[in-house]
């Protein structure tokens, strides 16, 4: 069974005056089949956290170290990250011109399947996922990410998920930006991937309103770059009463 | 991709000057051009074109149209020097399909200097000193099914080259012409596209990486006829081609595509005029280039001209550079210059973007890796040119040419 450690991550980056450490010890461990929220206010760190396990080059980790069923992941380059089975779906998906949805998604999935998908079976594939998640087929034509209104990147991104079968899945805030409809199909595709039990999915948010959709069985919140406290489903109700203060302020982040 | 990262080293400007109020209203595409060049388009060609090299002074570099050239580069076209030096040899294969006639002719031969006259002291240099011209004819209303090629090898030295490809009232043809090998060579081709006919002109600088080239493409369209021109510039240690269009008659049509490649120390230049000067005619624009190494310098001089008798007009220039490295340069100047209020259509549209790391991240994120992912974002860049160009034949040769240039260089 695939698992996750991430142990005591210390990661900075450069900021104008030198770095500047943003996560500050990260413990948490995630399992296959396991639903994990990580909650917390603007600026705790979450996305630094995303970035990190993703490989990102703008952050530098100083310490601690993150395993994939034992393997180094910090050792591996962003790509090999991803083909190990580490997916991040990201808050603000980036624009690439000239590169269609398809020819990014089957180059993308040759290169994580370590072999071109049979091209009839792809087809058949990608038009399923795409109707699941509601999108039009000539959706599939267009320049990757160029153009898309925030719930038409957020549906790719989630398309890109049910494709690509992840071992690991660092959701970085899909639920920003998303009406209520659209939440729900792309709640609805997460969890036809969260029911085959293959994925360990990290449930990245500063809102409980995907909660709704998405029941985690754990919740833990994040202030100031690290794990403040850890629950089950119903700290998120705590959250959803009481916001952030308690722990943003001379609370447990200090 | 407007406004991302432009590397300290480019420039994108571009000006539409409108001469009659009410023109504005019908800017079709708004320019993204950051400065404004308040020059007219007569005002910047310096001298009036000619077809004697005496009628113009060499250049020094401060003029307008040779700003951005390395004037030492150019093996002494523009000062009279190459003209004395040692000719070189060309080998000029030509495949003729059936009905298309080709001949050496002498530089009286009545069909030569129809299309239009040089506009700088290069292409004048090689009209002055051309000893014989290839005569392409397409004769009226054939209508072709296969390519013309020619195919020309250089091997060195100084050439002077003059081609007409005339292709006659009614008459369907796509001719490519190829160059390959080294030298110094200043050339003139003339496109006379008759009425009613249809021209795609292909031009690939396929060229080593020391020759010197400089061309003028000079067309001449029909009533009603549509001219294709399509120029690929790869190699070469200085390019430096100049398609012109102008119109016979109403009704013509042009579409000028372009693609570059510009690697460390290249200067790949590409100066476009379109003169409108006759009602209900159109023209499209589309060039965009790669560049990537040290001092890879792409120059894109994009000139529109609406006349005041041009009724009718519909035009649109786009260009659109890929930086993929730092140390490239790039200089993009769309200018559109409408004299009369009456027009269809005009814009234009530049850009240049640096390649950058967010796009790369992104693709690594999905397993792909990293060259294969600069790989991808290249040939999408030009794949959405070459799409354009609607001949099946020539866009897979494209595709594979560029196949290969990024297998070679981006790594
Ligand atoms: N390049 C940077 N320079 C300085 N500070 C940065 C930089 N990037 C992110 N930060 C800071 O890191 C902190 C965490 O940001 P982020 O991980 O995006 O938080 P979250 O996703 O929880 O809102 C913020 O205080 C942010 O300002
Ligand atoms: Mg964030």
């Amino acid at each position: 069974m695939a698992t996750l450690e991430i142990r005591d991550l210390h990661v900075s980056v450069e900021a104008e005056n030198g770095p500047r450490e943003i996560l500050r010890g990260v413990d948490l461990t995630v399992k296959q089949g396991e639903t994990h929220a990580i909650m917390g206010p603007n600026g705790s760190g979450k996305s630094t956290l995303a970035y990190s396990l993703a490989g990102h080059p703008k952050y530098t980790v100083t310490g601690g170290e993150v395993l994939l069923d034992g393997e180094d992941v910090l050792a591996m380059s962003v790509d090999e990250r991803a083909r190990a089975g580490v997916f991040l779906a990201m808050q603000y998906p980036v624009e690439v011109p000239g590169v269609s949805v398809s020819n990014f998604l089957r180059t993308a999935a040759t290169a994580v399947r370590g072999e071109a998908p049979k091209l009839r079976l792809w087809v058949k594939e990608v038009k399923e996922a795409m109707a699941g998640l509601q999108m039009d087929p000539a959706f599939a034509e267009r320049n990757v990410n160029e153009g898309f209104s925030g719930g038409e990147k957020k549906r790719h991104e989630i398309l890109q998920l049910e494709l690509l079968k992840p071992k690991i899945a660092i959701l970085d805030e899909t639920d920003s930006g998303l009406d209520v409809d659209a939440l729900r199909v792309v709640s609805e595709g997460i969890n036809r991937v969260r029911e085959s039990g293959e994925v360990g999915t990290l449930l990245v948010t500063h809102y409980t309103r995907i909660l709704r959709y998405i029941k985690p069985d754990h919740v833990h919140v994040f202030a100031a770059g690290r794990i403040v406290e850890s629950g089950g489903a119903e700290l998120a109700d705590k959250l959803e009463n009481e916001g952030y203060e308690s722990y943003v302020k001379g609370g447990a982040s200090e | 991709m407007a406004d991302v990262n432009t590397p300290s080293g480019s420039t994108t400007a571009g000006s539409i000057e409108v001469g009659t109020a009410g023109a504005g209203a019908q800017l079709a595409g708004p320019g993204t051009g950051r400065a404004t060049v308040k020059q007219p388009i007569d005002a910047r060609v310096s001298v009036k074109p000619s077809f004697d090299v005496n009628d113009f002074p060499v250049p020094h570099g401060r003029e307008e149209d040779w700003r951005f050239t390395p004037l030492h580069r150019l093996g002494g076209l523009h000062d009279g020097t190459a003209a004395e030096a040692v000719r070189g040899e060309d080998k000029v294969d030509l495949g003729l399909p059936e009905g298309v006639s080709a001949s050496l002719v002498g530089r009286d031969d009545e069909r030569i200097g129809k299309a239009g006259k040089p506009v700088d002291r290069v292409a004048a240099q090689a009209f002055s000193s051309f000893e014989q011209a290839l005569v392409v004819t397409v004769p009226k209303e054939t209508v072709l099914t296969e390519p013309v090629r020619i195919d020309v090898h250089a091997e060195g030295g100084v050439r002077f080259a003059h081609v007409v490809i005339d292709v006659k009232p009614f008459a369907e043809a796509v001719v490519v012409i190829n160059h390959t090998g080294t030298g110094t060579r200043a050339a003139n081709v003339e496109l006379l596209v008759g009425d009613g006919a249809k021209l795609t002109f292909v031009s690939v600088q396929d060229w080593d990486r020391d020759a010197v080239h400089a061309s003028q493409h000079t067309a001449l369209v029909g009533r009603d006829a549509s001219f294709k021109s399509v120029v690929v510039t790869f190699g070469g240690d200085l390019v430096r081609i100049h398609p012109r269009v102008s119109y016979a008659a109403p009704g013509g049509e042009a579409e000028l595509f372009g693609l570059y490649f510009a690697d460390a120390g290249q200067h790949l230049e590409h100066r476009l005029v379109i003169d409108h000067d006759t009602p209900h005619c159109r023209s499209n624009v589309a060039y965009k280039g790669a560049l990537q190494g040290q001092d890879a310098h792409a120059v894109w001089v994009g000139d529109v001209l609406i006349r005041a008798a041009a009724e009718g007009t519909d035009t649109y220039e786009l260009n659109r550079n890929l930086v993929l490295t730092d140390g490239a340069r790039v200089d993009s100047i769309p200018n559109l210059e409408i004299e009369t209020g009456e027009i269809a259509g005009a814009g234009h549209a530049s850009a240049t973007g640096r390649f950058d790391d967010e796009q790369l991240f992104y693709l690594q994120a999905r397993g792909i890796p990293a060259d294969e992912a600069r790989r991808l974002v290249v040939r999408g860049f030009f794949a959405e040119l070459v799409q354009q160009i609607g001949v099946a034949e020539i866009q897979d040769r494209l595709m594979e040419k560029i196949e290969a240039e990024l297998e070679e260089t981006v790594a």
